[in-house]
């Protein structure tokens, strides 16, 4: 699959392996204002307008008011002035489409198979589950894509992940991920684009396979992609910016030839039994830190190698941990529900599940990955769920899971988060992070500790 | 951007593996220009300095002999996670201009060439014995040859690095790759041309 998207996008071959390849969707947000910047004082325009589209999510405050702080506040000023001036779609302030940018591109039909898609941002691999080629960039190839729509590459090695069988009860998409990043390592997959297979990955819905294709990165892959199927196509159907019509028709003809050949190759395959992946946290400062709920707080001493027990050591003191301790005694601060890996309509409906007829005992907060979102979990109630339960029911943005708008948790304050990112001070300079799945999330925010959801009955 | 020839430097040792960028600039400084005069106090902030802005002497680079360090010697998936090429910013601000490593996170190394660092990848075994010399030597030096490609040790025992040419060209020349791609625009028209009939429905935007 990745290497018939690849080779579809070839616009010239260039000098040493690389070539210039041909970007379908250039997605924007705050942190592209200075790439807008260069490109508007070297005098330049987008050269195609409608292949860019912008939003707001990583500045934008999600309690609903304006930032207080000029350079915040400046961020998203900044990023719709740019956008007017040279007439991008922008999914902006007021616009009740905003959301986090790796949402709001498959919800809005934008994200399509086959495709080439970037943005400046790590996660963009979420994109890869409509099987689109889909990778993050920095700010000076944002810059060049404005400019040129395209992007000097070599082609990366190909592996496949292999999941197969059914999930236990309990036991969700983020499970999966984060036992494939700890069997791969956080920089196993470097130089990689994954591809996600087998039956467990089959059965997955859309909301699922981008919560497995959005933390490729943290296993070091620049993307992660899923063969699309009559799963993604029902989702796309009818989508805003999905073609309509007869082009439906022709796209949906060219997108069931972008799955790979049976017997295709790969550089790489490795394997998982879904049955052996239980509930999942992450007790250390990366995601590959990761065990079973029903775990203990690993012991350094009985590391192998050198290099790895120091920094168990080193991730052991930041996160303030004692070896040997089982998980289920950490008590947790705070609980964060959001991000764009687990801030969807059913990340939220497994959440509200379990926060129903409990009562959070520890700040926790939900906020939902776009306002479309947030208005279809209002349209069913889970608004009033997490509100009665005593959760805060926030607007939508990336909010704690990185802080740049200033949300961040507080020093040693240890965070239960459906996020991607548990490294040192990813949350708030201090701030001890525990990814977890939204109904593991919402189980340690009606028990202030880290809990197996298996165990709360009913 | 700077061309990149040779770099005959004291260079630093990072230990730990996965050095994320988040590590190298917290969020909070992503959203200062990068011409803000004081950039480089953002790199590794978090961890070089204290919650009072003092110094930590057990940081690297707080240390007298790598205070002029021009090379960061790692372990591996250095730079690994957010896209941030601040992180790269910061680096340059500093005055870091190559990162030797077993491997490095994949944005992180394209954000390095395009900024005129070098990233530079050697077999496991070959950085770690130019760690343990940094260690035994503080202070030491690293002479680096992009047009050789080689890396000579503390020791004077050289070691040739790969790299691909297109990325090779670019550093040495310091050209600017959208200046390059603006010279394909014929290819790059034909191929908007083709898609345009093949797959219409992929313009979407009605701004
Ligand atoms: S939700 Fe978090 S990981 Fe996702 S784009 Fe926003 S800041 Fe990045």
């Amino acid at each position: 699959m990745f290497e018939k998207v690849w080779a579809r996008h070839v616009v010239a071959e260039g000098p040493g392996g690389h070539v210039l390849l041909y970007i379908d969707r250039h997605l924007l947000h705050e942190g592209s204002t200075s790439a807008f910047g260069r490109l508007a004082k070297a005098g330049r325009r987008v050269r195609r307008t409608d292949l860019t589209f912008a939003t707001a999510d990583h500045y934008i405050l999600t309690s609903g008011a304006v930032a207080t702080d000029p350079e915040i506040r400046g961020m998203v000023e900044t990023l719709g002035r740019h956008t007017a001036v040279q007439g991008i779609v922008y999914f902006g302030v007021d616009d009740a489409r905003r959301g986090i940018v790796h949402v709001i591109g498959p919800e809005q039909g934008l994200t399509l198979p086959g495709i080439t898609l970037v943005c400046g941002d790590s996660h963009t691999a979420t994109h890869g589950a409509f099987g689109a080629l889909a990778f993050g960039i920095g700010s000076t190839e944002v810059e060049h894509v404005m400019t040129t729509q395209t992007l000097w590459q070599r082609k990366p090695q190909v592996m496949r992940v292999t999941v197969e069988g059914r999930l236990a009860l309990g036991v969700t998409a983020k499970d999966v991920i984060l036992a494939i990043i700890a069997r791969l390592g956080a920089g196993g997959g470097v130089g990689h684009v994954i591809e996600y297979a087998g039956s467990t990955i089959r059965a997955m819905t859309m909301d699922e396979r981008m919560t497995v294709c959005n933390m490729s990165i943290e296993a070091g892959a620049r993307a992660g992609m899923v063969a699309p199927d009559e799963t993604t196509f029902a989702y796309l159907e009818g989508r805003p910016f999905a073609p309509r019509g007869d082009g439906w028709a022709r796209a949906l003809a060219a997108w069931k030839t972008t799955p790979s050949d049976p017997g295709a190759r790969f550089d790489r395959e490795v394997r998982l039994a879904a049955s052996e992946i239980a509930p999942t946290v992450t007790w250390g400062t990366s995601p590959q830190d990761a065990l079973p709920i029903t775990g203990r707080v690993p012991d350094p001493a009985e590391a192998a190698e050198g290099a790895r027990r120091d920094s168990m050591v080193r991730a052991l003191a930041y996160m303030g941990l004692t070896p040997g301790a089982p998980l289920t005694d950490l008590k947790v601060d705070r609980v964060f529900i959001g991000s764009c890996t687990n801030s969807r309509l059913e990340d939220l409906r497994a959440a509200a599940r379990v926060v129903k007829g409990r009562h959070a005992v520890v700040p926790a907060w939900v906020v939902p990955g776009s306002g479309l979102v947030k208005r279809a979990a209002e349209a069913e109630g889970l608004d009033r769920v997490f509100v009665a339960a005593g959760f805060e029911w926030r607007e939508a943005g990336c909010s704690m899971c990185v802080g740049m708008n200033g949300e961040t948790a507080g020093v040693a304050e240890r965070v239960a988060s459906t996020s991607n990112r548990n490294f040192e001070g990813r949350q708030g300079r201090g701030a001890r992070t525990h990814l977890m799945s939204p109904a593991m999330a919402a189980a340690a925010a009606v028990t202030g500790r880290l809990t197996d959801v298996r165990t709360l009955a009913g | 951007m700077e061309p990149f020839t040779r770099v005959h430097a004291v260079a630093a040792p990072v230990d730990l593996p996965n050095v994320d960028t988040d590590r190298i600039i917290p969020a909070r400084f992503l959203r200062k220009p990068r011409n803000a005069p004081d950039y480089a106090r953002f790199l590794f902030h978090d961890v070089r300095f204290d919650a009072d802005g003092a110094e930590k002497p057990e940081f690297v680079l707080n240390q007298a002999p790598y205070r002029g360090a021009k090379i960061l010697v790692t372990a591996e998936n250095f730079g690994c996670g957010s896209s941030r090429e601040m992180a790269v910013w910061a680096l340059d601000a500093w005055g870091i201009r190559a990162v030797i490593a077993p491997s490095l996170g994949d944005i992180f190394r394209q954000n390095c060439v395009q900024n005129g660092l070098l990233p530079v990848l050697l077999p496991p075994a070959s950085v770690a014995t130019l760690r343990r010399q940094l260690h035994e030597r503080p202070g030491a030096t690293i002479a680096l040859n992009l047009e050789t490609q080689t890396v000579t040790g503390p020791d004077g025992v050289g070691y040739r690095f790969e790299i691909d040419p297109f990325r090779k060209q670019m550093l040495l020349t310091g050209q600017d790759e959208i200046a390059l791609t603006l010279g394909y625009e014929v290819a790059i028209a034909a191929f908007e041309r083709r898609q345009g009939t093949e797959m219409p429905w992929l313009s979407a935007g009605r701004a």
